[in-house]
């Protein structure tokens, strides 16, 4: 019971002098370290917009496609001279297609038929694809020999380019891959509508071709596809299975350390080794096929397994000691602790971490390269075991053509890449949320 | 600890016929942590139903021996137990024992309240169903409800069943772990110091409960308040620096202890 008024008012009053702590000088440095902060970020976001901007301004055309409608008259002298389709159905694969198309667009645009010099011009608007798609009609449908029909043809690659105004009109025409007079006919399909732009579908469902309009990223995807499904199914397993063998069971001794140390290591081994490992054990010595999908995830498989073992081991590592003492405590054996509550509450951070890594095999070239997945596939491969590409390598492969045409499919398809990445960790996001909600 | 001496099984037959109602009982227990012993020959007697109070200033060991009595300490690596626990007649560190048995027989609650990050129906019917205890929806049903009955938390949360246990307050967490804990129908109860993260108010129900369970459960409770141990416990063990000072009756303890060190203890003279 000490009654304040009576103490001595010195000791109350006498507040002990403060010292020069230079309380403006620390204001002044959280302000710098912020304003540096700051300007990290900017720096960060804006090469981020310019990327971006780059990549979209070039590459946003590559899901337009020009296509020209001309009424094709399928004339039974072309296509079956002898009339013997009846007897022998491979005349009807092997009649001159292009011919049909070519003379369908000169009486189109009003060329004299005699005029070789225009025909070969006219030739050259439409794509050289056009074959197989006459081809697939009448092969089809045999009825139509004799019949006028209203195609959408192709536009070859250069006319696209022209009529996207991607070609440079200052050149000289000499020097210029499309002739004044092609312009002149480009400006008069357009005019009554036959020449127009509409959505590429084919960028999707193609396969690989040398021409730039017919060319799409389809075996790629499926190529891309495949490989994810087997990375998932091997890598996920495998990985959280190890984690927790590692985490939980392991002893921990110089063998384990080793074998952490080497976890951490492989995580940062070149992807392009993982290329060569896989070269030789997978193709020269276990004899699977190059350019299959298959080796592809199986390779990406080896390098995205550190990746996955490390976070989850972090995530496993994060669960409060205190929830495994509660389950031990419980009489649970260490199984059912670990599968009951450690794991349920390290998902979230498994998912994450599996996610970044398909997320990074999605993106992975040069190891690709090296399994001979750098390959021109038509058709699509119906199993992993099927020679096929995948996406960023048909991004490479696109980019090392010269037709300007490429160059905006090249930019196309890495919009498609970075919209995969984009979705696959939005649903890491959503993953996370899902399980974390479940407490 | 399985090198028994002749001796050492006469003086344990000996304590238990002596004392009829004994529950649990250390003899020579050495606990070892790497090189660092921590526990020096401890003898020990838990009677049944019974309120046991372990007291000493900290780092004593207290904590120490309650994990060597469900052989919690088998989960920390380089821990290394010598000497002998018997839980009735079995010797708890008997190789053909089944820890995760002993550990249903004898349970545990901790100083940090620690319920499943699930929901309060869960934490408690966690328990019986990985030990057979239930099988259909009814008898869970009347495991849970008549285990929260015992926890005294019933009324509070028979509403909220299915939300999440760590939403209840810190008092309410720690009667669940209780709970949850009297779920598997142990024998014994082991407390680490739960009313430590508590207030007063929690504190008090938490005692009152030790209290109830006493007529069913055998306990075995670490504090570091002279004034729980003096409340809820009838019998008291004081360990000083890894050694067993002094065991007696809890009123004995507190008015007239036999050692100098608990008499020091206990006025509040070190610790
Ligand atoms: N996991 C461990 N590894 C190494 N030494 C430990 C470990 N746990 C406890 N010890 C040591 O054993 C001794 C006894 O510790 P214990 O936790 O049993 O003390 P306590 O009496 O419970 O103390 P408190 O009242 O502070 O909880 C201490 O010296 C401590 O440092
Ligand atoms: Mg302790």
């Amino acid at each position: 019971m000490t009654d304040i008024t009576s103490a001595d008012p010195m000791v109350l009053t006498a507040a002990p002098p403060r010292r020069e702590i230079g309380i403006k000088r620390r204001y002044a440095a959280e302000r710098r370290f912020r304003l540096y902060g700051i300007l990290a970020i900017s720096f960060g976001v804006i090469f981020l917009l310019l990327l971006l901007w780059s990549v979209v301004s070039k590459g946003y055309t590559a899901f337009l496609q020009t296509e020209i409608t001309v009424p094709v008259t399928f004339t039974e002298k072309v296509i079956d001279p002898q009339n013997t389709r009846a007897t022998n159905p491979a005349v009807l694969m092997a009649a001159n297609y292009p011919v049909l198309a070519r003379d369908a667009l000169a009486k189109e645009l009003g060329v004299d038929p005699a005029d070789r010099a225009a025909l070969k011009e006219v030739n050259s608007m439409i794509s050289a694809s056009v074959r197989v798609q006459l081809r697939d009609i009448v092969v089809n449908d045999p009825s139509v020999i004799g019949k006028t029909v209203p195609v959408k043809v192709l536009a070859e690659g250069n006319v696209d380019a022209a009529y996207k105004g991607h070609i440079d009109l200052s050149v000289p025409e000499s020097d210029r891959k499309i002739s004044d007079r092609q312009l002149g006919w480009i400006q008069q399909l357009a005019a009554k509508g036959e020449l127009a732009s509409r959505f590429n579908t084919g960028l999707f469902v193609n396969g690989a071709s040398s021409r730039p309009e017919a060319a799409g990223v389809g075996v790629a995807l499926i190529g891309s596809f495949f490989m994810m499904l087997i990375v998932l199914a091997l890598a996920l397993p495998i990985g959280v299975a190890a984690s927790i063998y590692l985490e939980e069971f392991a002893p921990k001794n110089r063998l384990t350390d080793l074998i952490e140390v080497n976890i951490n290591n492989l995580a940062a081994v070149p992807s392009i080794v993982y290329g060569l490992l896989g070269l030789a054990v997978f193709i020269n010595f276990a004899g699977l096929p190059r350019s299959a999908s298959l080796v592809g995830g199986l390779v990406l498989t080896l390098m995205t397994l550190p990746t996955i073992i490390i976070a989850t081991r972090a995530a496993l590592k994060a669960v409060p000691p205190s929830i495994r003492a509660a389950a031990l405590g419980l009489g649970a054996s260490k199984m059912q602790t670990i599968f009951h509550h450690v794991l349920p509450l390290a998902m979230p951070g498994i998912l994450t971490g599996t996610i970044i890594g398909l997320a990074h095999a999605l993106g992975e070239t040069a190891p690709l390269l090296l399994i001979g997945m750098v390959a021109f596939v038509a058709d699509f491969p119906a199993t992993p075991l099927q020679p096929s590409t995948a996406l960023p390598v048909q991004i490479y492969m696109w980019a090392n053509e010269a037709e300007r045409a490429f160059v905006e499919r090249t930019s196309g398809a890495i919009i498609i890449l970075l919209l995969f990445l984009l979705a696959m960790n939005i649903g890491a996001v959503i993953l996370r949320r899902r399980f974390e909600r479940r407490w | 600890m399985n090198m028994l001496t002749e001796t050492a099984v006469e003086k344990v037959l000996e304590r238990k016929m002596t004392n009829s109602a004994l529950k649990m009982s250390g003899t020579d227990v050495c606990v070892f942590y790497g090189e660092k012993q921590a526990l020096h020959n401890v003898n020990l007697n838990i009677r049944e139903n019974t309120v046991t109070a372990l007291i000493g200033p900290s780092g004593c060991g207290k904590s120490t021996f309650l994990r060597t009595l469900n052989r919690m300490n088998d989960t920390i690596d380089s821990c290394r137990v010598t000497g002998k626990i018997l839980l009735d007649t079995d010797d708890i560190y008997d190789p053909n024992i089944d820890v995760v048995e002993l550990r249903a027989r004898v349970g545990m609650v901790f100083q940090k309240p620690n319920p499943f990050p699930k929901s309060i129906y869960e934490n408690i019917a966690y328990g019986p169903r990985i030990h057979g205890l239930a099988r259909t929806r009814a008898e869970f049903d009347e495991i849970v409800e008549s285990s929260l009955q015992r926890a005294g938390l019933w009324n509070e949360v028979k509403d909220r069943l299915q939300e999440p246990g760590t939403g209840l307050s810190g008092g309410q967490q720690q009667r669940l772990c209780i709970a949850r804990a009297v779920a598997v129908s142990p024998e014994v109860i082991l407390m680490d110091e739960p009313c430590s993260a508590l207030d007063p108010i929690a504190t008090a129900k938490v005692e009152e409960l030790i209290h109830e369970l006493r007529a069913n459960f055998t306990i075995v409770i670490v504090t570091h308040s002279m004034q729980q141990a003096a409340r809820v416990s009838q019998r008291t063990a004081m360990f000083h620096m890894g050694y067993l000072v002094e065991e007696n009756d809890t009123d004995k303890m507190f008015t007239n202890p036999d050692d100098q060190r608990t008499q020091d203890y206990i006025m509040g003279r070190f610790g």
